[in-house]
């Protein structure tokens, strides 16, 4: 028996925060100070090590959200209306908010911290746009990790950080969350988390669609491909209402390495044409109208830039560029002296450059293969594949309550802020749901925010967590199932990895990825999809279900594959549902129904969903939208 | 093939419990064969290429190969990353050579104090100030 060779290690907690990235530093931060007030127990789990774990593990070149209230530079009000806009009208406006009014304080704190924050000669952070700061950030997550891990020391033996343990399943006690099961990847231990209430911030999803890149290029995803869907599984096997399922986020990045192009249109005011060198924002323009009040609205929502590059290539007019050589000369235009145009050059190369290399390095590596100098050629754009990251202008993950103070309605708020709709079950950065746009601060914001939240719902909903020894063996047995299906069918064949009494999960996940992208709108086929597509895209995954149990694994780091892609399996089942549930375009340049082509008034609404864990039935919900402003 | 590890170079972290690249891969790539006592990245299309490996590495015995199915041979873009800055060297496939040196991190390693010598407002748990704030925001907390 494969359990036997396991040891089973149960861990009691008073705060469970599953994740490693942004969120879950913001969570493990704020969480000790109310903790050491209230004499609570932290416990953080971590798939990777917490210096370079999450999306931010490369580093980044600018943060996405700060306000700049103190200076009077934005209000709140202006951030929900710009985000608002670029998610067409579907918003949480109270989630945004609550977001906005604290995200300047954990900037301010990233400085004090160690962050390089670029700055004019009064000391003024660099704006790369409106909402978007300048950093030298190659460093960024490994200092935000060492505050959060000088934070938790605090806590003395109160405050724990376990690192490489890959969380699974979550555990119940009625109606309430109690915990979380997972296992170590290094070596054979089985964990229970025992928990008071349990904090969600496990990242969005990658590889859920066929990448562009199939070889080795696979990995080269524009977010990571070791975010692999484990929040919305988690809150999805909790019975947590989800919301925005459908909305995807397809970015359009430099070609194929995906490197940034925000320092390039904002910073260098470039401009992206097509091959005979046509700004498609301006001679494509009345498209925008079809989309009003959000495509007539500045800035131009992303999924419409998206679109209006897509109806390019479809006409054939590609390749698109960016016009780095355009906009480097443009802003050279007006420097006479020789001396100060050599300086200025020398700056702006270093600063492009420095945007790749603090962010997505196999950018600048792509650059010099191709012998490209962005001074003097420009580089092709084109949109990736889609990704589930609610943290930038998608949307999808957990429905929570809102604050008690900026809510709009009993509907958006029922007591704790950032609890789902499952007692003790809170959700942070791409784990919750309809509030985009709080990119790196914004998430770590957020986990600052649910984490104090837990602590108030722990201190007044203190009880014990009742987990009994028969649910501990059948969970042991479950997470453990794909090592005991390879032990016991691996000497049937000649070959690991083909054997009809198994499948591996590499190659379930490339039969997910082929479903996804040929059916559910991949970028394969333009992103476009129907009801009939979506309808046997779903008969399709009702197949990978039954086989999900035959996953296979012949060590810990397969096991661990195997159940990334049961977590990106239900990922895109709650997609297909909530695409199909959608009657209308609303997103093109994301996806485009193809059946229904245009956007309704009656769908300015959420799509929300919903796994009911004792009939494994699905709902499908529809709920207003109330706006603040 | 993303990261590879350079044989003559790596000698498995033999001073340490596991291998510093094994410690920081996010994607849990990185594995010490105790044979050879040479570290290698298990699967070369799960690489995202984010050089955690490569910074980390106390030999230098790591660099990045760039994917192969759309990047030409040739190029190599190196760190070399110190305390408190990054030295990037960018080679071209034509041979052309560009330096840079960006800062990391304005206070020593280790040094982060979690309140940065600031007060927190409040002591209630229900009340919507974070920890720091006020005084972290520079400004009152934003109200309906």
């Amino acid at each position: 028996m494969i359990t036997n060779d396991f040891e089973t290690v149960i861990v009691e907690t008073d705060l469970l925060i599953l994740g490693g990235g942004m969120a879950a530093c913001g969570a493990a931060y704020e969480a000790s100070h109310w903790a050491k007030k209230h004499n609570k127990k932290v416990t953080v789990v971590d798939k990777a090590a917490m210096e370079r774990s999450g999306a931010v593990a490369m580093g980044l070149s600018a943060i996405n959200l700060y306000l700049g209230l103190k200076n009077g530079k934005n209000t709140v009000e202006d951030y929900i209306n710009y985000v608002k806009n670029d998610l067409m009208g579907i918003t949480r406006d109270d989630l945004v908010a609550n977001i906005a009014r604290h995200v300047d304080s954990s900037v301010h704190l990233f400085e004090k911290w160690g962050l390089p924050i670029w700055k004019d000669e009064e000391g003024n952070y660099i704006n790369e746009g409106r909402w978007q700061i300048m950093i030298h950030g190659e460093s960024y997550k490994n200092i935000v990790s060492e505050a959060a891990k000088n934070a938790l020391k605090e806590l003395g033996e109160n405050g724990e950080y376990y690192e490489r343990i890959f969380i699974t399943e979550p555990i119940m006690d009625g109606d309430r969350c109690v915990g979380a099961a997972g296992f170590s990847v290094r070596e054979n231990k089985f964990y229970i988390f025992k928990a008071q209430a349990v904090l969600d911030v496990m990242g969005g999803a990658v590889h859920i669609f066929r990448p562009r890149s199939v070889g080795e290029g696979l990995g080269r995803s524009w977010y990571p491909p070791f975010n692999s869907g484990a929040s919305t599984y988690f809150t999805l096997k909790a019975g947590a209402e989800m919301t925005c399922q459908e909305v995807r986020f397809v970015p359009v990045r430099f070609k194929d390495s995906y490197g940034p192009v925000g320092a390039w249109f904002l910073l260098f005011k470039s401009k992206a044409t097509n091959a005979k060198g046509e700004d498609y924002m301006e001679t494509r323009k009345d498209e925008l109208e079809k989309w009003a009040p959000y495509g007539t609205s500045q800035p131009t929502p992303a999924n419409l830039r998206n679109y209006l590059m897509l109806q390019e290539l479809e006409e054939g007019n590609g390749p698109i560029y960016m016009r780095t050589d355009e906009a480097i000369k443009q802003l050279m235009a007006d420097i006479v002296d020789e001396k100060e145009a050599k300086r200025k050059m020398k700056e702006l190369e270093s600063e492009a450059w420095e945007d790749f290399l603090d962010m997505t390095v196999s950018q600048a590596l792509n650059w010099a293969a191709h012998n490209i100098s962005p001074e003097e050629s420009p580089s092709e754009i084109s949109a990736c594949e889609p990704y589930f990251i609610s943290s930038h202008s998608g949307a999808s993950g957990a429905w929570i309550s809102g604050p008690k103070d900026l809510s709009p309605s009993d509907e958006y708020h029922w007591g704790y802020d950032n609890m789902t709709t499952v007692k003790g079950l809170f959700a942070a950065g791409d784990a919750s749901g309809a509030s985009s746009h709080k990119f790196s601060s914004g998430s770590f914001t957020e986990g600052r925010i649910a984490a104090k939240a837990a602590l108030a719902f722990i201190v007044d909903n203190e009880s014990a967590v009742n987990i009994d020894e028969e649910k501990i063996n059948e969970l042991k047995e479950r997470v453990l199932q794909p090592m005991a299906v390879f032990e016991e069918h691996k000497d049937y064949a000649n070959d690991e990895d083909v054997n009809p009494n198994f499948i591996k999960p590499k190659i379930f996940m490339f039969r997910l990825q082929k479903i996804m992208d040929e059916y559910a709108g991949g970028a394969s086929v333009g992103f476009k999809t129907s009801k009939a597509l979506l309808e046997k895209g779903l008969e399709f995954l009702e197949f990978m279900k039954e086989d999900a149990e035959k996953l296979a694994a012949s060590d810990l780091n397969e096991l661990m594959r195997a159940w990334e892609n049961v977590h990106r399996l239900w990922q895109a089942e709650s997609h297909i549902r909530t695409m199909l549930f959608r009657e209308e375009t609303r997103w093109p340049g994301y996806y485009f129904r193809t059946d229904y082509p245009t956007m309704k008034e009656d769908w300015k609404a959420f799509a929300n969903c919903k796994w009911n864990p004792e009939t494994n039935e699905w709902e499908m919900i529809k709920r207003d939208i109330k706006e603040l402003t | 093939m993303p990261s590879f590890v350079i044989n003559e170079k790596c000698d498995g972290c033999k001073a340490l419990d596991k291998t510093a690249c094994q410690f920081i891969c996010p994607n849990d790539l990185m594995v010490l064969d105790k044979e050879k006592n040479k570290a290698y990245n298990r699967a070369v299309d799960m690489c995202w290429e984010c050089y955690s490996c490569v910074k980390i590495c106390p030999t230098q015995a790591i660099e990045i190969r760039g994917y192969a199915d759309f990047m030409p041979l040739g190029a190599v873009v190196q760190p070399l990353r110190s305390t408190d800055s990054i030295m990037w060297s960018v080679r071209f496939r034509n041979k052309k050579i560009k330096r840079f040196k960006f800062p990391i991190r304005t206070i020593p390693e280790g040094t982060a104090e979690p309140d940065a010598g600031m007060e927190t407002g409040t002591d209630d748990l229900k009340s919507p100030l974070l920890r720091t704030e006020p005084e972290s925001l520079g400004t009152d907390l934003y109200e309906k």
